[in-house]
């Protein structure tokens, strides 16, 4: 019996090396291309590893970080994803508490609206957020949060309702009946608590707000502002000659944080991953 | 009490979450709805029309061609993210050596935005076509379609394997041995009871799958762009080249019905699902 558990544990291990083996591949087939120069990239070439006539170095990513203006992208993306992401964290999760420890009607329907929100596709709204985000001059990467904010509040919302609920009540009036204000009670006692779950709908939002492409494509002005994903659309699908080379080396440099950040922070990727869910 | 006293605060811990959320998501959600039935290219030159836009919306067959595709699409890429990415959490809950390796390799797709998603697959994808000497894939809508398939697959095994994994680990141990000791062999113990005991697993990987399948945007327009001749399109890239790809005064209006139509379809499968699904979940 042994032995044959023993067998079959290799046979797994074997077959999913080599599952995961082709399961980064295509990234790696991405980042040959980018060490390419341009003359040897070729739709059926992309297989050939570069050889000492067509390596080309960093160049690539020299290009792509020169020409098109990708530091910029990237500055932008950092920019929204994170006032965003703070912003959704702090709001969602006071207003979280407030719905679960208020009863009334106010809670009732916000919460509901919440949950109704995240099953809406976006086209449903895109034309008439673009142009209420202009009205508002919200169209810019510093102001968008707002937009994230309200876009994003469902799934924070529901995530941290979901977790309130599980804190005993009792805490929070021992703190009050202490002296602590409402906000003192919050800040002190209840976002130390809830930290784990912080962090698991942030980087949930964070996913989301640094992927995403059509909210911000419709609601910045595309001329002056390009966030990473906006970038790598803009050039790869305008018309004209599209020059590889620096388009790989740009999906490298997009995807290269992710990976980094994914391997740092994994344990709570995965947790918040599994939340999300559990709770949903 | 502590409802008592924070009553009061609304102003503090609700107003700026609500104002947002009616700024992002209320208003533009209401003013949508109503602007379907509006004839429009921008916000101030609004016609009211009445039904005029939703009988358009059929006055060509894009849009139910994008509707059977996007059904089609979302069937087939949900039953085989959930069948593989079960089985392969099945192989990593037996606690066979590098398990945490191989969940880190298999989550990490999902992780990269859809754009970028797409145009790494349509090198590799297109670099495979031509090499087999078939039409690349935005020259053939089979192609297009089952290359979104490969990337759907691709992308989100990882997400639902996590989901299924968590759910095998909170099936008891005791509950297996009991069974192995009334003598059940590893397939009974599988279908009577792993499979029902992770059901809640199945309703959350289910609904995901098959609303991502439908919702699915930025992977269809970097991967075909909807080529060739809008017949790799689905629905919701359908409803953006209605409203953006489009000239003629007529347009907008009608992409709006669309997409008031294609929120309905969206809601309608959601309820009908999750209600099928946890209809059969056992209380434990």
């Amino acid at each position: 019996m042994t032995a044959r558990n023993k067998r079959n544990g290799i046979i797994a291990t074997v077959v999913l090396s080599i599952v995961c083996i082709a399961w980064v591949y295509p990234i790696v087939l991405i980042l040959i291309n980018a060490l390419k120069q341009e003359s040897a990239i070729s739709t059926a070439g992309v297989f050939d590893l570069p050889n000492a006539g067509t390596f080309a170095g960093f160049s690539n990513f020299v290009a792509s970080v020169t020409q098109m203006d990708f530091l910029k992208s990237f500055w932008y993306s950092v920019v929204i994803s994170v006032t965003s992401v703070v912003l959704i964290m702090l709001c969602c999760s006071m207003c979280a508490w407030y719905i679960v420890r208020v009863n009334g009607k106010l809670s009732k329907a916000l919460y509901y609206l919440c949950i109704f929100s995240m099953v809406v596709p976006f086209q449903m709204v895109m034309f008439t957020l673009a142009k209420t985000a202009d009205t508002l001059n919200l169209n810019n990467p510093y102001n968008i949060c707002i937009i994230y904010l309200g876009f994003g509040a469902g799934l924070a919302v529901f995530m941290f309702t979901g977790f309130v609920k599980g804190i005993p009540i009792e805490i929070e009036e021992a703190a009050l009946i202490d002296g602590c204000s409402p906000l003192q009670t919050f800040f002190r006692i209840l976002v130390p608590i809830l930290k784990p779950t912080i962090i698991s709908t942030a980087i949930l939002e964070v996913m989301w707000v640094w992927n995403d492409y059509l909210l911000p494509t419709l609601v910045l002005d595309i001329k002056k502002y390009r966030t990473i994903p906006m970038a790598v659309q803009y050039f790869r699908g305008s018309f004209g000659h599209v020059q590889m080379g620096p388009m790989m080396a740009s999906i490298m440099i997009d995807i290269i944080p992710i990976i980094v950040l994914y391997l740092i922070c994994q344990k709570y990727i995965i947790e918040g991953v599994t939340a999300g869910a559990v709770k949903g | 009490m502590v409802g008592k006293t924070i009553k009061k605060w609304w102003p503090i811990f609700v107003l700026p979450t609500l104002a947002a959320f009616i700024i992002g998501f209320l208003w533009p959600f209401i003013w949508g709805i109503y602007l379907s039935f509006c004839k429009f290219t921008t916000v101030k030159d609004v016609q009211f029309v009445g039904f005029t836009n939703y009988t358009k919306i059929f006055i060509d067959d894009t849009f139910t061609r994008a509707f059977w595709l996007t059904v089609l699409f979302a069937i087939i890429s949900s039953v085989l993210i959930n069948v593989l990415a079960f089985l392969i959490a099945l192989i990593l809950t037996k606690g066979f050596k590098g398990t945490n390796v191989f969940r880190t390799i298999f989550f990490m797709p999902n992780l990269i935005g859809g754009i970028v998603l797409g145009y790494i697959w349509q090198t590799l994808l297109n670099g495979l076509l031509s090499k087999w000497g078939q039409p690349l894939l935005q020259l053939s809508a089979v192609n297009g379609f089952w290359g979104m398939i490969i990337l759907l697959l691709w992308q989100q095994i990882g997400y639902m394997m996590i989901i299924y994994i968590a759910g095998l680990n909170n099936v008891s141990p005791d509950l297996i041995e009991a069974a192995q000791i009334d003598g059940a062999t590893p397939s009974q113990i599988l279908f009577k009871i792993k499979l029902p005991m992770i059901m809640p697993s199945i309703t959350i990987c289910t609904f995901l799958t098959l609303t991502n399948g439908f919702k699915l945007f930025d992977q269809n327009l970097s991967l075909t762009g909807g080529d060739p001749g809008k017949k790799s399109q689905l629905l919701a890239l359908n409803i953006y080249d209605t409203f953006y790809g489009r000239s003629g005064p007529q347009w907008k209006g009608i992409g709006q019905a669309k997409a008031v139509l294609f929120f309905i379809i969206v809601v309608a499968i959601a309820l009908v699902q999750l209600r099928a699904t946890t209809s059969k979940e056992v209380q434990q």
